[in-house]
């Protein structure tokens, strides 16, 4: 099982779209491809549209990759969590750590502003 | 300028290899099983086996995947260490396989066939998902997990309200919310219980006391429902699997492993909404029953070391479950008080009700210790210091210590004679006016020299009837338990109000609205630690069944239709709780003298009758008056109103004189319990002054709540 990452540039945002599951055997190497993504003020969406599932260790990345951005003042948006990944997010308190975007056009058009 | 340090540990390389897998030798602390660099390092402790080996399964896996034995350099004293090399924390299950003798005359009772949890596990697989029916085949069913421990805190911690101003709600994470009107997202969860937050903010208590949240198997019950024939649970837990691991089948995400998260969330959520945590917990006995029962971890690791045994290696049963942990071990206290710090340090859990807590003083032969070294510990531990104790201050095999449990001025206690004065004297038995009196003083007579707050007053709990049960039922009724209602206790001192079960009496109905109003309105003004069962404050029923241990299903579950249904009980149950946290004088940690102590002319408490300062203490006396004068409030630290409550019990009513007033003050009405809302209960600092002043005509079985403060409102 891999997760698979494709990044491009939409007007100042960085879109990283994710693809698969992210669970403790993808996390360590994803980690590493997202935060170059991460720098100073830079404004990055995580699209989550195809991943089907995102493991204890998974979220933990997804959360240390959100507070490495707030150390360079960087804003780390989720857009396109699934249901599945929205409950287990919700229920474990997760969801509360992150600016969440239905989809990438409304994500887009905020980060615009 | 410093750089951070990145060098590697010396011992994250394998030394060896065992069963296929890179090893090194482990550290033995702490107990379970650890990430370190590299690996995980897993270690165990066993004083009898011959050999002990590693069992490696990959997650959700029928056969093991490696059995690693602990060559004998691995071991120091009796404690067996390895790291493993490569490991994925989050996919792999583990446990433990012991040889050793079958000996049970010696205590020993090893048994090579089983894969062994490890004590200290602290997440386990196998009852992921409540009731769900599990694979009776499979060769270990409750499995030893590797959690994530870095849950993001922020800044919480315990919260430290002082134990004299908690008002306990106890109730049950399944049952609050899994009742199809809960309307909550995830019903019968951890993350359910997080949404109905705001209920309990409203309904005003500061403290939740959790029924017990310790993996256990729901499906270890055997009987079933005598008419459905529907299976039976083990639906309170108090039945012990796993000490350090959060129930799965309480959590949502209990399938994907992520209980530990869940419950944290809770926990942080409700401190956030200034409520405290509280968990029942149950070290007196084990998920492993007697002789028949399942061998899941202690017997098989060490059976001697973990159970009480008598002279011939059976089981005591002080604990009527079949076995009981001897917690006063040297090798079992030190595991009993590691679980209660990881519960407080990594859970931030703000205090514990310990079941059948007299068990925790008796010797390993079973006899009471004057001093058990195991409660004294928990009293003085650095972690626990600040953690609320309470004691289920008996036991099962007829060691009662309400009153006589070793405290170290720490120890709080159920106070089962406060249930017991308050049923009886509601109910309408004489000769019991002075002792009332003192229950409602913080019962000085038990706890001289302790504080009030060693006194946990409840009149009702999860065990036993509801409030709506006990003045809707003379007798228990018990028979959907299996048991052809011969379980559950049979001294309930209930009363029905004239009709057995449900009423159409208008009149029937409206006493028993009145005799709950009572009860709540005796706790909410006692000194002490008032704790209102869940549900009581909607007037839940279980339709007279006083042991639902194991009905999960609506006899148990919280109704959310009754919020609306009885609003009128729930709304005084909120103004009786509003009125504690308002009145200091209620929550005085000193229990009062009957003397004036801060020269205010008044004592501290005074009692009275029909006549004021003239209390009948006769046996056929059923009115008590109590007056708290405020300026004692909190050792005279604290200003307050003067607060006066009495309670008729007597099925006729009676004009009661009150005791005077300083010059300028005027007795005001809070409450009236035979008055129906809107006009028995005011708001707070807007209550109306009496317009009879001195006077007050109390009905027939009700209590009234006065309070004595400047006739000019503020």
């Amino acid at each position: 099982m891999t997760v698979r990452i494709t990044a491009r540039a939409e007007g100042a945002a960085t879109v990283v779209a994710l693809q698969g599951e992210i669970n403790s055997t993808t996390s360590g190497g994803l980690q590493a491809q997202l935060l170059p993504h991460v720098g100073e003020g830079c404004k990055v969406l995580i699209d989550l549209t195809a991943v089907s599932y995102v493991s204890s260790a998974g979220l933990r990345t997804l959360l240390i990759v959100h507070r490495r951005a707030q150390q360079v003042a960087a804003r780390v948006t989720l857009v396109g969590l699934s249901e599945e990944v929205h409950f287990v997010m919700s229920a474990t308190g997760f969801l509360d750590f992150f600016d969440i975007e239905e989809d990438l056009d409304s994500a887009l058009e905020r980060a615009g502003r | 300028m410093s750089t951070p340090d990145t060098r590697e540990r010396v011992d994250a390389f394998p030394t060896r290899r065992i069963g296929g897998h890179r090893v090194r030798a482990g550290r033995p602390f702490p107990y379970g099983a650890h990430p370190v660099p590299g690996g995980i390092n897993f270690s165990v402790y066993s004083d009898r086996a011959t050999a002990m080996s590693l069992v490696l399964f990959e997650r959700g896996a029928a056969m093991p995947m490696a059995e690693l034995e602990f060559p004998p350099e691995f071991r120091i004293g009796s404690v067996y260490a390895m790291t493993v090399f490569g490991l994925d924390p989050e996919n792999i299950e583990y446990g433990f396989r012991a040889e050793g003798p079958w000996n049970p005359e010696e205590g020993d009772r090893f048994d090579s066939r089983k894969v062994l949890a490890d004590p200290y596990a602290r997440l386990v697989s196998g009852r992921d998902v409540w009731g769900e029916e599990p694979d009776w085949e499979d060769v270990y069913p409750y499995r030893s997990q590797v959690p994530d421990e870095d849950f993001d805190w922020g800044d919480d911690t315990p919260l430290g309200i002082p134990t004299e101003d908690l008002v306990i709600y106890e109730t049950h994470v399944r049952g609050f919310t899994r009742h199809p009107s809960s309307g909550v997202s995830a019903p019968g969860t951890y993350a359910g219980l997080r949404e109905k937050i705001p209920y309990l903010r409203e309904l005003g208590v500061n403290c939740v006391e959790l029924l017990p949240v310790f993996e256990f198997d729901e499906l270890d019950n055997p009987r079933t429902d005598p008419v459905t024939g529907e299976r039976l649970h083990n639906y309170w837990g108090y039945n012990t699997v796993s000490f350090f691991a959060p129930k799965a089948g309480y959590a949502a995400t209990g399938r994907f492993g992520m209980q530990a998260d869940e419950f944290k969330s809770l926990v942080k959520e409700l401190h956030r909404a200034g409520i405290e945590v509280m968990l029942d917990v149950v070290f007196n006995h084990t998920a492993e029953g007697n002789e028949q029962g399942p061998t899941i971890s202690f017997r098989g690791l060490d059976n001697a070391t973990y159970y009480m045994l008598t002279p011939q290696g059976e089981y005591y049963n002080f604990s009527g479950t079949g076995n009981t942990v001897n917690c006063n071990h040297p090798v079992v206290r030190d595991f009993v008080l590691s679980c209660l710090r990881y519960w407080v340090s990594e859970y931030h859990i703000d205090g514990f009700r310990f079941d059948l807590a007299a068990i925790l003083d008796r010797a390993p032969d079973g006899t009471p210790l004057p001093n058990p070294p195991l409660l004294e510990q928990l009293a003085h531990d650095p972690v626990l210091r600040h953690t609320k104790l309470i004691a289920e201050a008996w036991d099962a095999a007829g060691l009662y210590q309400v009153g006589s449990f070793p405290d170290y001025g720490r120890w709080s206690e159920w106070n089962g004679k406060y249930r017991d004065t308050v049923r009886r004297f509601i109910k309408g038995e004489p000769g019991l006016v002075g002792e009332l009196a003192t229950r409602m003083a913080g019962s000085p007579d038990l706890y001289q020299g302790r504080t009030s707050s060693a006194s946990v007053n409840f009149i009702t709990a999860h065990d036993g009837f509801t409030l709506a049960d006990l003045v809707s039922y003379n007798e228990k009724h018990n028979e959907a338990n299996g048991e052809s209602n011969r379980d559950g206790a049979d001294d309930n001192h209930s009363w029905n109000c004239g009709e057995e079960g449900p009423s159409a009496s208008a009149h029937v109905r409206e006493l028993r609205l009145r005799q709950m109003k009572n009860m709540l309105a005796i706790l909410l003004t006692s000194q002490g630690v008032p704790m209102i069962l869940a549900g009581d404050e909607v007037g839940r029923t279980q339709l007279g069944n006083n042991n639902t241990y194991c009905q999960d299903n609506a006899l148990s579950w919280f109704d959310w239709g009754l919020v609306g249904a009885n609003a009128e009980l729930l709304a005084f149950a909120q103004g009786l709780i509003a009125f504690r946290h308002a009145h200091p004088v209620l929550r005085s940690t000193d229990h009062p003298l009957g003397t004036d102590r801060v020269g205010s002319g008044y004592p501290d408490v005074s009692w009275h009758g029909v006549m004021a300062w003239s209390p009948d203490w006769s046996e056929h006396s059923r009115v008590l008056g109590m007056m708290r004068c405020g300026r004692h409030a909190k050792g005279g630290t604290a200003p307050d109103d003067h607060v006066y409550v009495a309670v008729n019990a007597h099925w006729e009513a009676h004009d009661l004189e009150l005791p005077g007033l300083p010059d300028g003050q005027r007795w005001h009405v809070y409450a009236d319990t035979g008055v129906p809302l809107p006009h028995g209960l005011h708001p707070l600092g807007a209550e109306p002054p009496l317009e009879h002043p001195g006077r007050y005509h109390l009905g027939a079985h009700s209590v009234v709540i006065l309070v004595g403060r400047p006739a000019d409102p503020r």
